[in-house]
């Protein structure tokens, strides 16, 4: 392992973990010529188009198909009537006062959110299905539309679910220490609401399912682009009603998830019911508008947050009161989201008292669910910015307010007030070579020096914690295991069966990196399959910055039991103790080194099993379903460096810096990759990114001509490094890395700006922000009064106020 | 994102190409696709029939001709950005056109169907305003010439009739004045929030002359007159105030990314930068 790493067992063969192995999947990728479900093609395959509501809450009165099915080739048209007994789509959360809507596969009777499905069309070709869909006439009775959370908790509201008489979903309180005293002793409280914008996920693949069912042998197999293959196939058991062992799920290439398909949809029901009812294989790809009307969303809270503060910077206690949009409907883990949020506000900070109290609502939009960083960069965006503004009052420097309040090494398990034990850190090292690295008083400097000349520097810093390795199973709804099978087939080429499903994040070269080390060969000789539930024993799969902590744990303890299997043999045929195998580079030796067994031979051995010792099953190949005693907790620091345009309200990132730790590195490549895009996306929110549904429940930003996905050259170069503190919780030391550039970017940018502006007298800016937003925030925190104002702006309020509203008139863009 | 059913023909003749376009009342003419296929997938437009005119030779060109530079219609942004000859003569075009999309959309995308499009927030309709360019027209009945200035009629719309095909834009030379483009891109969309094509002319620190088109900001793209006639006989100080009127006179619009009032504001604020830019840097 790297330096830091505990040495694996027996192996004297460590040689590749560590290294910057280029992916093994992305020639096939590059070049285009693997396989997506969307490419693959069965001989009778029809092709499904969904009708969807134009509505976001409206009553259905009529449907009438007879055009649609008089279309030629057009092979069937279905209405929720007829799909009553598929599904519904399953919600996995439990919880004491959850509403549960039964949640149906095409809806029946309303319709709750826009884009929600109402009719299925199976054709002979994509074109037809497509015109057929034109052709199916609804009669909608709009209802009243609930969509402001603070609206829909009032009195004065309708209701998305009438049987509830409330959009209340659920309540949830976390809390730990003493907070009412907390604020009592308090010097001083700041508080702040903020909001986080409800974005859209993005997987460069949108989803596609194709289902084949075979009458004759009873049996369905669903090609689907998912996260979780084999929960999947669980699901779409129960929700078509076939034994479990009629069906089979795979997963092609799956074009990204970032949590989006961590989900089991309603698509997934209907695709393989409508192979069942007309025996032939049916594929649906979602199109794009779709994809923003109909996958899930991410995040959309409204936080009001507060820090009780000692004179001298020691944080006493934080408060939270947190508003979850769920949508109209429960997807898979919808309520659990927000419960992510609540656990990670103690941040990486010693907080004495905390109070979480959390209600989810239900709005007519489409489900939220898990985004990538999923609930924690929610809360790791309200520890960062109540950090930013509490040093802002207390009149401190944001990075020693932080050093402040950050627990030492030595402190570590760390227990925080909630009740999580923190793994392993050394925050201080991490925040030092980040402002090193940044030039952190340079950036100071040239700020106090900038506004002199009319400019505006602003330097953000997050320091985060995140939560991985989702989890052990007692706190993960469907389970928290993973389960990895090693074979070492004839040839000695080697099979891992892992039942983590990746999706992009390289598994396929890691893994094969850490067994190659273990067993001494070449990770060229490592296949890794995964995705699909025939060939791979069942296992959870990837989401949660799980997939190399659990996942590729259960690999490496599989790979140890079969160590263990061949050193036995080895010891049998060359005459010593097991325990005195060493197992090296093509070899297999015994104690003093001069009896040894190549490793094809003693595979070979294995398998032939002419001399085996007794009790030596033949073959090599073992499974471990490994169950993690806890989560992981990697951290860093961020820092960006923004100019902004006082006058458009554009920013300019001109630096940014990431420091993180995510324990031990199998390829540093692959964890670079990781960061740069979790910064990407987590930028995206910070500056771009907005899902807007307007007062009708009509998506405004649903396409990529409105929602802002930003662009490589938006963003300035990363500089990257990290430190390396392993985590205790796994023999490999790693903790995960797919969220965190992600959950420390979004409060870092907006840190950023805000301090850029602070001596203009601005506090705080809701994301994304946006130029109109940035620009608002000036001129509205200078008529406030704080501090005089600019030239070019005071010419401009004036003018705002007076003369030039009135000259031209208002017009909405269509 | 499907298209509904239409038909597809590619004539090599210009002629051709204006009898199949008579022969339709739904046919639509074809060039990079950049704006017209993204509408068929998501079925805004429907077109029965597609008159590719890619096809067609001698439709791709940029050459002098007098005082004038002549563009085929089907040049492509990537193309006008590049041209040696409208950077020497008349850059306004080029620099207008570099503003455009990305690069694919710039190889792509031509500026016959650019003008054609109409949209509202469309770089080169401020360029061809200001530059009072001409844009030449056929159909089966001949050839006739509009004024950029009379081109434009509405958001999406414009003189263009159902069966004629724009073939040419004709650009002065601006010898001697400084130009500039100054664009404020909507980040998803890389249109213009607001775009200011400028032209000016010096003579002896004052300002001789400034032609100023204006787009994104309004349904349709327009001259900037009141800042035009602030500015004649002015020194480069009166920029500012000339620039309070950019949007004067004209119905702002507004969206989810821009409010009329900080559109309104963008326009000042570009119009005063686009004029600081050509002021500074004569070519
Ligand atoms: C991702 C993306 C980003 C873009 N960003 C920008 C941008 O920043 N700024 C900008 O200005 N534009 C932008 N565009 C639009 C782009 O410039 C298009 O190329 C242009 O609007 C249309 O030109 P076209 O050749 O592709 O025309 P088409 O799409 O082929 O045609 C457009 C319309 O014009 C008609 N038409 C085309 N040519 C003629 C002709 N010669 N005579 C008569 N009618 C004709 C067609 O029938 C159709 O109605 C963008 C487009 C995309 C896809």
């Amino acid at each position: 392992m790297a330096k830091n790493g505990k040495a694996s067992s027996n192996s004297k063969a460590a040689h590749w973990v560590g290294k910057k192995l280029k992916r093994k999947e992305d020639p096939r990728l590059i070049q285009g010529i693997s396989h997506y479900t969307d490419d693959l093609k069965m001989a009778g395959m029809v092709y499904c188009v969904l009708v969807r509501s134009p509505h976001a809450h409206a009553e259905i009165k009529a449907i009438r198909t007879d055009a649609a099915r008089a279309l030629p080739g057009v092979v069937a048209v279905f209405t929720g009537e007829d799909t009553s007994a598929v599904g519904p789509v399953p919600c996995a959360m439990q919880m004491p006062d959850l509403k549960v809507p039964r949640h149906p596969v095409l809806g029946t009777g309303r319709v709750r959110y826009l884009g929600e499905p109402v009719a299925a069309i199976v054709a002979e070709d994509i074109y037809t299905a497509s015109d057929a869909a034109e052709l199916v006439e609804v009669d909608y009775e709009p209802l009243p539309v609930v969509t402001d959370m603070e609206k829909a908790l009032s009195s004065d509201t309708a209701y998305v679910h009438d049987q509830f008489k409330s959009n209340q979903a659920f309540t949830h309180t976390l809390k730990g220490g003493d907070i009412e005293t907390a604020f009592k002793k308090a010097d001083k409280v700041v508080s702040q609401r903020m909001i986080n914008q409800r974005l859209a996920p993005i997987a460069m693949e949108p989803r596609a399912v194709l289902a084949e069912y075979l009458p004759g042998e009873n049996r369905l197999t669903v090609w689907s682009s998912t996260q979780i293959p084999h929960l999947l196939k669980t699901q779409i058991s129960v929700m078509v009603g076939l034994p479990e062992t009629a069906v089979r799920v795979i997963t092609p290439e799956v074009g990204g998830g970032f949590g989006s398909k961590l989900n089991v949809y309603g698509e997934e029901g209907i695709v393989p019911w409508l192979s069942m009812k007309l025996s032939r294989p049916v594929k649906w790809n979602e199109g794009r508008r779709e994809n923003f009307l109909a996958t899930i969303h991410g995040r959309d809270t409204i936080n009001d947050v507060e820090l009780a503060l000692k004179k001298d910077g020691t944080i006493l206690g934080l408060r939270a009161r947190i508003l979850a949009d769920l949508g109209a409907y429960h997807q898979l883990l919808t309520p659990l989201i927000p419960q992510l949020t609540a656990l990670m506000h103690a941040g990486c900070y010693k907080i004495p008292a905390i109070r979480i109290d959390i209600v989810g609502v239900f709005t007519n939009k489409m489900s939220t669910d898990a985004y990538r960083g999923a609930g924690r960069p929610e809360a790791t965006y309200n520890v960062e910015r109540i950090m930013d503004i509490g040093a802002h009052e207390l009149g401190m420097d944001p990075v020693a307010f932080r050093q402040k309040n950050l627990p030492q090494p030595k402190e570590f398990p760390f227990t925080t007030i909630t009740g999580l034990t923190y793994d392993s850190a050394k925050y201080q090292e991490a925040l030092n070579k980040a402002l090193k690295l940044a030039g952190y008083d340079a950036l100071r400097k040239r700020q106090k020096a900038g506004l002199k000349n009319g400019k505006y520097y602003g330097v953000g810093v997050s320091t985060y914690v995140e939560i991985c390795a989702i989890g052990p199973s007692a706190a993960t709804p469907a389970g928290g295991w993973e389960s990895g099978t090693v074979r070492i087939e004839p040839t000695g080429k080697v099979t891992l069966l892992t039942g983590a499903s990746p999706h992009g994040q390289g598994e396929e070269t890691t893994f094969a990196q850490l067994i190659a080390d273990e067993l001494g060969i070449d990770p060229g000789d490592v296949n890794v399959i995964h995705g699909d539930t025939l060939a791979v024993p069942y296992g959870i799969g990837t989401f949660g910055s799980r997939g190399t902590a659990v996942g590729g744990t259960a690999a490496f303890m599989a790979t140890q039991k079969l160590k263990a299997k061949m050193s036995a043999l080895a010891a049998h045929l060359l005459g010593c103790k097991a325990a005195d195998i060493t197992i090296g580079r093509g070899r297999l030796s015994a104690k003093g080194g001069k009896k040894s067994i190549s490793f094809g031979e003693l595979v070979m051995a294995a398998y032939t099993a002419h001399s085996i010792p007794a009790g030596f099953e033949p073959g090599l190949e073992a499974t471990h379903f490994f169950e993690p005693p806890n989560f992981t907790f990697p951290f860093g620091t961020h820092i960006a460096s923004v100019e902004v345009d006082a006058e458009t309200g554009e920013v300019k990132i001109d630096k940014y810096v990431g420091v993180d730790d995510c324990g031990n590195v199998i390829n540093p490549l692959i964890v670079d990759g990781q960061i740069h895009g979790g910064i990407a996306q987590g930028m995206g929110q910070a500056m771009w990114e907005e899902l807007i549904y307007n007062e009708d429940g009509q998506l405004i930003t649903g396409s990529f001509m409105d929602y802002v996905i930003p662009k490589a050259h938006f963003f300035p170069e990363f500089t990257l490094d990290r430190t390396v503190t392993p985590s205790p919780v796994n023999p490999m030391g790693v903790k995960g890395v797919g969220e965190a550039g992600t959950i420390a970017s979004t409060p870092c940018m907006v840190n950023a700006v805000c301090d850029a502006l602070s001596s203009l007298g601005v506090r705080h800016i809701d994301m994304p922000l946006k130029p109109e937003r940035v620009w608002k925030a000036i001129t509205s925190a200078q008529s406030g009064g704080m501090e005089p104002l600019p030239p070019e702006l005071s010419s401009r309020a004036k003018r705002n106020s007076s003369e030039k509203a009135s000259k031209s008139s208002t017009r909405r863009r269509p | 994102m499907i298209p509904a059913n239409f038909d597809y023909e590619s004539p090599r003749t210009l002629s051709e190409a204006l009898d199949l376009l008579a022969s339709r009342e739904d046919a639509k003419v074809l060039a990079g696709g950049h704006s017209l296929l993204p509408a068929m997938k998501l079925r805004l437009a429907q077109p029965s029939m597609l008159v590719d005119i890619g096809r067609i030779g001698g439709l791709a060109y940029i050459r002098e001709s007098g005082d004038q530079i002549l563009i085929g219609a089907m040049t492509t942004h990537g193309e006008v950005a590049a041209s040696k000859l409208l950077l020497r003569s008349s850059p306004l075009l080029a620099q207008t056109a570099t503003e455009i999309g990305d690069t694919q959309v710039r190889n792509r995308g031509t500026i016959g169907g650019s003008l054609a499009q109409a949209h509202p927030s469309a770089d080169y309709p401020a360029a061809v305003l200001a530059l009072d360019a001409e844009l030449v027209v056929h159909s089966r009945k001949g050839e006739r010439v509009i004024p950029a200035t009379k081109f434009f009629t509405g958001m999406f719309s414009t003189q263009l009739h159902n069966d004629e095909i724009l073939t040419e834009i004709r650009v002065p030379r601006t010898p001697g004045e400084g130009t500039a483009y100054k664009k404020f891109h909507h980040p998803a969309s890389g249109y213009a929030v607001v775009g200011i094509a400028v032209r000016l002319k010096m003579s002896g620190g004052k300002i001789d002359n400034a032609v100023v088109g204006i787009t994104g900001v309004s349904e349709i793209a327009y001259r900037a007159t009141k800042v035009e006639n602030a500015l004649r006989g002015k020194p480069t100080t009166a920029f500012a105030d000339a620039a309070t009127h950019a949007a004067d006179g004209v119905e702002v619009l507004g969206d989810y990314f821009a409010s009329t009032e900080y559109r309104q504001h963008l326009a000042e604020v570009m119009t005063r930068r686009a004029l600081a830019q050509a002021a500074g840097g004569k070519r």
